[in-house]
């Protein structure tokens, strides 16, 4: 009997295409919706934790001030640095960073405006650097304050093009740099900035020959990696203590300086872009159920169109049951069709946008199996009462019908 | 009149509506048709003629009286069962054919045994065969608007006769065909009544048509008002 309901309703399908194709259209729609939202926005999700794995693993930041700006809270210094790595447990490495903003000039007249981050050797470690050519400084350069750098990619490419940049003098202000290394592309950072654009060269250098002034409080990050497996939120609370005593901050004063896990930064964000992606989801949800009313709405109309039909069948014999089955196989096979065909256009979609984007694509099985299980789902509750409709109709009026 | 009975009509009773509206289309209808006959219907419109089509098709249900169709009492079936009586004993042909559109004439005759649950194969030898014996086996892959007039009721012929069924209901067959084809298709009726066996009940009000019949019953305002043998009958007159 299912198997005679489905080729009885195939056939119908077949008859009218033109009219299938519509039922579908929403369901189409809302299903291919709905995959390319939740996909895109996974893989957004995924671009942003990448970003921020980019800054560094482990990674726990301090600045002066709250906030991102600390506008006018008081640096840090080399013993701070110092008293951090000494006395506090779990740390794998640190780094202070100082920075200076001045072009970089090569040739006279190519130049590069760009952030000049003075860090120790430690550093390259602590914030994932992996070099495309030449070396990292050493200690004895790092002890010297050698004038020596290593360039991002953006600095790279604006002053040396295709050319060759290791071994090549760039001027600072007033000292020339040579460039002993070029690091890896790395990318934008999770909040759109470009992390290829600087000079990395030893903190000595830039305390003595930019700067000018060594024994300033002059530090404006103290950046440090953890341990593995050591609490991240633990090294924030004992820096945050260490900090507040050496600056002999009262139990009434706020802190005038803020330290950040990137790890606590990576899930927030990644949760932000998680509820991002569920809204929209539940929006192109919506529009799967409008789909589906689309449907119901098709088939209402069919019932009454196809009336005469509905009489010759049960006229030949069709029980009520059975013309019920036939356009519920009808209804559900309709929307199967237009789950799949949603899947694929969804899949399309997704590789074109994710390239538009920038984001990765990632299929996700799980959201394609709910989609067109969905879609099926709405065939049987939406083709319901068309069907019910059809199988109440009595044979003498159906076959009366014009 | 044949010894076994097909079809045993004991005041058979059909009201529409319900007080001032009510309408009696049948008033108490004694008639009994045996097996093989070919019996046409006749009267004249609102005479009450298609609701007892209805009532011996098993389409509709009396209001009051017995209905007994090959020793099943039918009066008091569901709907369902009525179905199920019309799918493996009974045959219909209509007047506007009634195919499916868009349809090719072997679909349009396999119809009937896709309900009866036939294999593929089957379905296709006997749909074929039946398109043979109404003389349109070359016709099977075209549609009704493909086909003449004619053409759609010897698919429709097709169709009905498919499953081998005893009985078969005509209304107005010929209602909507030329003199000539009318010729055609009524010959074919009666080589169905003849060589087959197949009972025939047939509504008409043409009396050329009606002449084909062996027995003629005229019906007016609900009630039987002649029922004879046909002396002129002759199946293969022409």
């Amino acid at each position: 009997m299912f198997f005679n309901a489905f080729i009885i309703a195939v056939r119908e399908i077949r008859r009218n295409l033109t009219r299938a194709f519509l039922t579908v259209l929403g369901v189409v729609i809302g299903v291919a919706a709905v995959i390319t939202m939740v996909t895109l926005g996974r893989g957004a999700t995924e671009m942003v934790k990448a970003q921020i794995s980019n800054l560094g693993s482990n990674l726990i930041v301090v600045r002066p001030g709250q906030g991102w700006s600390g506008n006018g809270a008081p640096m840090f210094t080399g013993t701070d640095v110092v008293a951090i790595q000494e006395q506090i447990p779990g740390i794998k490495a640190i780094s202070p960073m100082i920075k200076a903003q001045a072009p970089a000039i090569f040739l006279d007249n190519i130049r590069a405006d760009t952030d000049v981050q003075g860090v120790n050797i430690d550093y390259f470690e602590i914030a994932n650097w992996k070099l495309a050519s030449g070396r990292f400084f050493d200690d004895t350069e790092l002890l010297e304050g050698a004038a020596v750098c290593v360039i991002g990619e953006t600095v790279r490419k604006e002053l040396f093009g295709k050319g060759d940049a290791i071994g090549q003098k760039i001027r600072v202000r007033n000292t020339s740099f040579m460039v002993i290394g070029t690091t890896h592309v790395k990318g934008q950072g999770g909040f759109g900035d470009d992390l290829d654009d600087n000079i990395i060269t030893p903190y000595t250098t830039v305390q003595h020959r930019l700067s000018g002034q060594p024994t300033k409080q002059n530090v404006n990050q103290i950046m440090i990696s953890g341990e593995d497996g050591y609490p991240g939120a633990s090294i924030v609370a004992d820096v945050a203590s260490l900090m507040r005593e050496r600056r002999h901050l009262n139990s009434n004063q706020a802190d005038n300086f803020s330290v950040s896990d990137t790890r606590q930064i990576a899930e927030a964000m990644s949760s932000s872009t998680q509820v991002m992606t569920s809204l929209l989801g539940a929006v192109a949800g919506v529009s799967l159920l409008v789909g589906g009313i689309g449907i119901m709405n098709i088939m209402l109309v069919s019932v009454t169109e196809r009336t005469r039909e509905i009489g010759i069948r049960l006229a030949i014999g069709a029980r009520a049951r059975e013309v019920l089955l036939q356009f519920l196989v009808e209804a559900v096979t309709l929307s199967c069709v237009g789950g799949v065909t949603g899947i694929l256009l969804a899949y399309g979609l997704c590789v074109t946008l994710a390239k538009v984007v920038g984001a990765p694509f990632l299929f996700d099985l799980k959201i394609n199996l709910i989609a067109f299980v969905f879609s099926a789902a709405i065939g049987i509750v939406f083709g319901f009462m068309p069907a019910r409709r059809a199988a109440r109709l009595d044979p003498i009026e159906a076959l009366r019908h014009e | 009149m044949t010894a076994e009975t097909l079809i045993k009509l004991r005041g058979l009773t059909k009201t529409y509506g319900k007080g001032d509206a009510e309408f009696k289309a049948l008033r108490g209808i004694d008639l009994d048709i045996g097996m093989g006959e070919f019996v046409a219907v006749m009267g004249p419109s609102g005479s009450g003629k298609s609701t007892l089509m209805n009532l011996l098709g098993c389409l509709d249900t009396p209001t009051a009286g017995s209905y007994i169709f090959q020793g099943i009492p039918i009066e008091g079936l569901a709907k369902d069962q009525r179905s199920l009586i019309r799918r493996h004993a009974l045959g219909f042909i209509f007047q506007g054919f009634n195919l499916l559109a868009r349809t090719s004439a072997l679909e349009n005759v396999e119809l009937p045994l896709l309900y009866r649950g036939y294999p593929r194969k089957q379905r296709h030898e006997m749909a074929r065969a039946a398109l043979a014996s109404v003389g349109i086996p070359e016709k099977e892959r075209n549609t009704p608007a493909e086909l003449s007039g004619g053409q759609q009721q010897r698919v429709a012929i097709a169709r009905a006769i498919v499953t081998e069924p005893g009985t078969l209901f005509a209304d107005e067959p010929t209602g909507n065909l030329d003199s000539q084809t009318t010729v055609e298709i009524m010959d074919l009726l009666c080589r169905l009544n003849a060589d087959r066996g197949i009972s025939i009940i047939m509504v008409t009000h043409e009396n050329e048509v009606a002449s084909y019949a062996k027995r003629v019953v005229r019906v007016k305002d609900g009630l039987i008002e002649s029922d004879v043998m046909n002396p002129e009958s002759n199946p293969h007159r022409h």
